[in-house]
């Protein structure tokens, strides 16, 4: 038992604890709340950076593990651990939650409560993106659903009743199968493993997996536990056919609530996929592959398609990002390297393309309180800054060379190509493809309608442009937006490791898998897995030995039991 | 004849003769002051209650043990039910006073009545025989007629005290007649002696012990409300003064939950007569609780509802246990009750304070804009809700975890999917009132009626301590009841055998 509190800890009772602090400010001052919020966010985000200058990209291993006795008579742990997959994922929660707080100064109805649900958001979903123990990673996920359809149904639109309800009931059910799912494979684990264990740790259990001991003889038990998390997943994404509540919700959900909402909540789903499903689930993912891949693709159409036809300019947008997570979706189930950096790229791009998208539309919509597109049309005239900030934004989502969408969704498609060339289903490939087009088109229509014409709205006259601290934040995106484009190995080079090990951890066979728990091995460029020799101590961080390797810096873990490891290698 | 008088160990009974002596003593202080404050009565409950909660945590660590001739029994499991059934009252009390006074009922003879359905509810779960589980049961519920009925300018509250007593005492009539049979066929009252006569059974020898469980579990299934005995539930607990329907819903639930535990365990040898009909009465009990509950419009209405499905789940977990003691423990369903316990009685003590006047005010509307009047309470109300549709990391989650375990290591898959599924559609009524209470706006201009007082506040505070750390005592809660479990089986050892016997 090793690690008591360190940053991802930290990172996570910031905000955790800020909330209860900000609770017991009076209602009255609203300004102090405001302030209080804020500097909360900030600090968190603050905090959370610290994790990239001992964060080593290199290496494919859970860093800066943290591991707690929770409730141990039952197996659950609290151990939480980061790695190239979650860093970013982890950073971006962190930012969007600031950036979408410092617009929420706009919020006027019941400040603190709003404040309060939004910093628990962040905790909770700060929580998943480390979380190494499934009931600890069930017990955030699940947290998120309160406070944001709370969010949605207290400052949401005209249908957010509908919208809310909607909205957690379909996560809600789709994840309770996942619990099921969860104690099934701690059962499964205790059955099979010597000392019968009960244990929800992922490190063990993916072991176990890796080993080939858990799933040996288990018949139909992988696909059916395979399909009860995937299920939760979908939905979170959302994919098609499970996308229904996305719409509703993001249009409804205040402006903050629809960036955290696009930004962050949706890549739990994705994150669940690439954390749990794959590397628990091996045989499971190479066989039901192709129905992913398929779903995403009709994602991607889907969604652009709808997106097209949408009178209101929030509506769109959340379509878009159905065809968006698509991507992303296409890009991890290619398991293929370049489609699963690119698809886990994409991620984070579609974080913040989509984010800044509606914060644009809520700084649009704080000025002209309408979304409809016919109550738009000639913008560009009166609010030029806006209209460049907008551009540039939507570029990104189109995915124009030089912006980060570009590389995210080449990538993605790349390997999806790669994956159905090689399986002969290069049709598949074209309908992908057939997305990037269908994206250039309403985004752009978009665009014409919003801010070229003659103004058709009266009301519109005399709009004022972005205040400077409104164009400092939507800089912010812009900045990210040309960083990812321009030079995206500074987000690429540290997943890649990560997602390396993850890929193999799917397709090599049973007892030739990366395994978490096991030091002696690391991926090189690549992407075998090669025996590091040599080790040796350094120093320590927080009660953690940290182990030098020729150029690869670690922390070491706990030992989990290596069973049947043997043979294999 | 050689007939022993039986030694007496008074410390067996002590917990609940303190209960009942404490209600003595709260009646005569009514009596000496009538319609006058309240607060001494309370003090005087409260404090023998702490006493007794006390008491029964010292008795926790000490082994099981039999008195009055093997009348009354204490093991770890029956100390737990009671120290769940003591807590839960003692919240009760405290967020009582300003709801009495709010609706005018100014009884005092609430405290005593509660107090000594209390002792009833402890006596039943604290004996292997079923006279004595008769004996306790009546007690608990002839003080719960009463108490239902005690908002005497409501109609609602006669109505469901009067519905309560003729069918409770149709129910006792089933429990009875089902005790007779069980008589008839092993000569004896006791559990234990029981479930050796029904042990090995021929096809002549078996209508009489059959008939006998059958009749005493539609008696257990009234009080503990399982479908389809359960229509009573929802207008009994909208009828009676909200702080009588929380205490009717925990108390009297784990009480109804601690009888039927043990009957099954002795019944066990006759598995295979009754296990299909319960599985598939806690299939039926868990889906109309939900789905009836969906369409209410009283927030009371449809705790009732809930509490209705709760049994259900609760079920899950006994016959999880029933069907395999070795790999699952009764623990779970002990600490399933300890959650339900807490989150049923604060949510309905936060709902108390809706009402206003001499109305009841409980339908969701009336909840409205109940945070801008009691942010605190309303924010646990949503604490306890998001506990009963089982949200992480609160106690209503770990509840349901142990169930999907234990159903999931009994190979009761199917009882486990219905949970899952069961869940999702409750979350959906739970969100209506966390909503109406919450974030609704339209009846913040609405008169105040009443700000919570402290004791609602420190109530609150009990209840949403056990949501948030019960799950620290589940694992404890877990060992204990496993040493304790056996001892709650009428026979150590024996009980196993026959249980494998049956697996087989």
């Amino acid at each position: 038992m090793n690690g008591g509190f360190g940053i991802l800890s930290l990172t996570i009772a910031v905000p955790a604890v800020g909330a209860l602090l900000l609770a017991l400010v009076p209602d009255a001052y609203t300004k102090a709340i405001k302030g209080l919020a804020i500097f909360l966010a900030a600090a968190t985000f603050v905090v959370s950076l610290t994790v990239l200058s001992v964060f080593k990209g290199q290496s494919y291993h859970l860093q800066l593990v943290e591991q707690m006795n929770w409730l141990p008579q039952l197996g659950v742990s609290y151990k939480v651990g980061i790695d190239g997959i979650s860093v970013w994922l982890f950073l971006l929660t962190t930012l969007l939650t600031l950036l979408s707080a410092i617009f929420s100064v706009y919020i006027e109805k019941r400040v603190k409560t709003y404040f309060v649900l939004m910093l628990l958001l962040e905790a909770a979903m700060l929580g998943v993106f480390v979380s190494l123990d499934l009931v600890l990673f069930y017990t955030f996920f699940e947290f998120t659903l309160i406070p944001m359809a709370m969010l949605v149904w207290i400052w949401g639109g005209a249908q957010r009743n509908y919208a809310a309800a909607k909205f957690f009931l379909y996560t809600f059910l789709a994840s309770i199968f996942m619990l099921l799912g969860i104690i099934a494979l701690a059962n499964r684990y205790a059955d099979v493993m010597p000392g019968h264990e009960f244990t929800f740790d992922l490190v063990k259990i993916q072991n176990a997996v890796a080993s080939g001991v858990l799933w040996k003889g288990a018949g139909v038990l992988q696909p059916v536990l395979f399909w009860a998390f995937s299920l939760a997943f979908l939905v979170k994404c959302p994919m098609f056919p499970f996308h229904t509540w996305l719409p509703d919700a993001h249009t409804e959900a205040p402006t903050a609530g629809s960036m955290i909402l696009a930004g962050v909540l949706l890549k739990m789903g994705t994150y669940g996929f690439l954390r749990i499903v794959m590397p628990l689930f091996p045989e499971a993912t190479q066989q039901n592959m192709w129905i992913m891949l398929t779903l995403a693709v009709v994602g991607i159409i889907y969604g652009a398609i709808v997106a097209a036809v949408q009178p209101d300019v929030k509506k769109l947008v959340a379509y878009s990002s159905v065809a968006h997570m698509g991507f992303v979706m296409y890009g991890i189930f290619s398991l293929t390297h370049t489609g699963m950096v690119g698809g886990a790229y994409q991620q984070l791009n579609h974080g913040i393309s989509t984010g800044a998208l509606f914060l644009l539309i809520g700084l649009l919509y704080e000025r002209i309180h309408t979304r409809e597109f016919k109550a738009m049309g000639g913008l560009k005239a009166q609010m030029p800054v806006y209209a460049a900030l907008f551009l540039i934004v939507m570029l990104s989502s189109v995915g124009l060379p030089g912006l980060n969408g570009f590389i995210g969704e080449f990538m993605a498609m790349a390997g999806g190509f790669q994956a159905a060339y090689q399986a002969g289903w290069a049709g598949l490939y074209l309908f992908a493809g057939l997305g990037v087009v269908l994206a250039a088109v309403y985004l752009l229509w978009m665009f014409q309608k919003v801010f070229y014409g003659k103004i058709t709205n009266e009301s519109l006259k005399g709009l004022k442009d972005l205040k400077p601290w409104e164009v400092g934040l939507v800089g912010v995106f812009v900045l990210f937006i040309f960083w990812g484009g321009i030079m995206p190995n500074t987000f690429l080079k540290p997943t890649e490791a990560a997602i390396n090990a993850t890929r193999q951890m799917v397709r090599n066979r049973p007892g030739a898998r990366p395994v978490w728990g096991d030091l002696t091995y690391e991926v090189n460029e690549k992407g075998d897995l090669i025996r590091v020799d040599q080790r040796s101590d350094v120093g320590s961080y927080s009660g953690e030995r940290i182990v030098l390797t020729n150029d690869y810096y670690l922390m070491e873990q706990p030992k989990a039991p290596m069973v049947a490891m043997g043979g294999g290698r | 004849m050689n007939y022993t008088i039986p030694t007496v160990d008074w410390s067996l009974v002590l917990p609940f003769a303190l209960v009942a002596l404490t209600g003595i003593v709260a009646l005569i202080i009514e009596t000496a002051h009538p319609k006058r404050d309240n607060g001494l009565i309370i003090g005087v409950s409260l404090t023998g209650l702490a006493a007794t909660f006390v008491l029964l945590l010292t008795q926790l660590v000490l082994p099981p043990a039999r008195t009055f001739g093997n009348m009354v029994l204490r093991d770890q499991f029956s100390v737990l039910l009671q120290l769940i059934c003591v807590a839960a009252t003692a919240v009760c009390f405290m967020f009582s006073d300003g709801y009495l006074r709010e609706k005018k009922i100014a009884f005092g003879e609430f405290y005593p009545l509660t107090l000594w359905a209390l002792s009833g509810a402890m006596v039943m779960v604290s004996t292997d025989n079923l006279l004595m589980l008769f004996v306790g049961l009546e007690i608990l519920s002839i003080a719960l007629y009463c108490l239902a009925g005690m908002s005497r300018s409501e109609a609602r509250s006669e109505e469901s005290a009067l519905k309560y007593f003729l069918l409770g005492a149709f129910a006792s009539a089933f429990l009875l007649y089902g005790i007779a049979f069980l008589f008839g066929a092993s000569g004896s009252m006791s559990l234990p002696d029981i479930q050796k006569a029904v042990t090995g059974l021929t096809r002549d020898t078996l209508p009489m012990p059959v008939f006998g469980v059958m009749l005493v579990l539609v008696g257990l299934g009234f009080k503990a409300s399982l479908v389809p005995f359960h229509q009573w539930t929802p207008d009994v607990y909208q009828g009676a003064p909200t702080n009588v329907t929380a205490f009717m819903a925990a108390v009297s639930k784990v009480a109804a939950f601690g009888a039927l535990a043990r009957v099954l365990v002795a019944a066990a040898p006759l598995h295979q007569y009754w296990f299909e009909a319960l599985y598939w009465i806690a299939i039926a009990t868990m889906c109309i609780g939900n789905l009836v509950a969906l369409v209410q419009k009283d927030v009371k209405r449809a705790l009732g509802y809930s509490s209705i499905a709760h049994a259900g789940y609760l079920l899950v977990a006994l016959l999880a246990y029933t069907r395999d003691p070795d790999k699952v423990s009764l623990g779970t369903t002990v600490f399933y009750l300890i959650g339900y316990a807490a989150m049923t009685v604060g949510a309905f003590a936060v709902v108390s304070l809706a009402a206003k006047g001499d109305r009841d005010g409980s339908r969701y509307q009336d909840l409205h804009g109940l945070y801008r009047r009691a942010p605190f309470a309303t924010v646990m109300l949503v604490l306890f809700l998001s506990s009963l549709i089982g949200i992480p990391p609160t106690v209503g989650f770990f509840g349901k975890q142990l169930i999907f375990l234990d159903a999931l290591r009994t190979g009761l898959v199917p009882l486990a999917i219905v949970l899952a599924v069961n869940s999702a559609v409750s979350a959906y009524y739970y969100l209506q009132i966390m909503v109406a209470a919450f974030v609704s706006e339209e009846g913040a201009a609405r008169p105040v009626s009443r700000k919570p007082g402290a004791g609602m506040t420190i109530g609150v505070c009990v209840c949403a301590a056990g949501v948030i750390f019960a799950s620290l005592l589940g694992g404890y809660v877990q060992e204990t009841t496993r040493t304790a479990a056996l001892q709650a089986k009428p026979v150590p050892g024996r009980v196993q055998n026959q249980m494998e016997v049956i697996n087989r």
